[in-house]
């Protein structure tokens, strides 16, 4: 009986965290006021951290509310606001290529959930019992087996069968390749985003002194 | 058909991940402001990173990928970021130079 009643709650969290972020998500393709997009973005990212949470992705979950909604998101709406003149809040969408989005993403919308639920392992609810009964611990602790993976080791496979050489099924270079991919993009997008400002002044004081 | 939505399996967060999906992709294909088009692209990736969680979870089949769905899933939060500076930094500079944020006008490339 109580884990009749755990199981219904999780299924309810699991409709309130999918339901905002399916009908956010699609305020944010609905609604042509740009400001309202970037609101709407925020809330359906935010549901979508809950339904890591509810996957046991803790640690997964944190990061999506740090980096996405606390910088990702902070990043474009500072875009908004640097690019929010009156004509460019609300772009209006000629018809035609409406109907065409349209056509095309519910065909490919239907060709997704078509394969969602064709593997019947995927939506069975005994796969959900077994995978329940086969956890130790009902709390999900990711956070040291994520760092350890991302270091090279990975604490998680020690009992597995097909268990690798210690250092080898790590997470470390491509670890290494993201932190040194990061530290160029930040790099390039600073250089980017500064040096044709500088341009843009020197031009705009011969050319256009209206210009501000 | 209702029994099979009433519980939390693998197949409904692929179904929110297929949903955020497309919502992303005609996103993408109809917004003409070019932030717009930005926000389409971090849809499509959530999307994908909802995939990568459901096949990870511990909670929803016995046999999952375990922790790599999750370190997939952190490196594509984190390509993502890199992504929106990149991509944020080229529609200023597009708008700088145009005074026009709309990806239509973008056009000087046409042969």
């Amino acid at each position: 009986m109580i884990n009749l009643l755990a199981v219904n709650w999780v299924d309810f969290y699991f409709i309130i965290f999918a339901g905002i972020a399916c009908i956010f998500a699609l305020g944010v393709l609905l609604t042509s006021n740009i400001v309202r997009m970037a609101f709407y973005l925020v809330i359906s990212l935010g549901a979508t951290a809950g339904l890591f949470f509810l996957a046991g992705a803790e640690f997964v979950g944190a990061m999506q509310l740090m980096i996405y909604v606390g910088g990702t998101l902070v990043l474009l709406i500072f875009g908004v606001m640097l690019t929010a003149q009156s004509r460019f809040i609300s772009m209006k969408t000629h018809p035609r290529d409406w109907l065409l989005a349209i056509i095309v993403g519910s065909s490919l919308l239907m060709l997704l959930l078509i394969a969602a639920f064709n593997v019947p392992e995927w939506h069975d609810e005994n796969q959900v019992q077994a995978a329940v009964a086969k956890l130790e611990t009902a709390d999900s602790k990711t956070a040291t087996p994520l760092g350890l993976a991302l270091t090279g080791v990975r604490v998680d496979k020690i009992g597995a069968a097909e268990r690798l050489k210690p250092g080898m099924s790590g997470y470390l270079l491509p670890f290494v390749i993201v932190s040194v991919h990061l530290l160029v993009v930040l790099i390039g997008a600073a250089y980017m985003a500064r040096a044709k400002r500088g341009i843009r002044v020197a031009s705009s004081e011969e050319t256009d002194p209206t210009d501000d | 058909m209702f029994t099979l939505l009433a519980f939390t399996t693998v197949s409904m967060y692929l179904a929110v991940g297929a949903v955020m999906f497309v919502v992303g992709v005609v996103c993408m294909a109809t917004k003409r402001n070019a932030l717009g088009v930005l926000m389409g692209i971090e849809l499509v990736l959530n999307g994908a990173n909802i995939n990568f969680i459901a096949f990870g979870s511990q909670y929803l089949r016995p046999n999952s990928l375990g922790l790599d769905g999750q370190l997939i899933a952190l490196f594509v939060i984190v390509l993502a970021a890199a992504e929106a500076a990149v991509a944020l930094a080229i529609a200023l500079n597009f708008y700088n130079n145009h005074i026009s944020i709309d990806v239509d006008r973008a056009d000087e490339l046409k042969g």
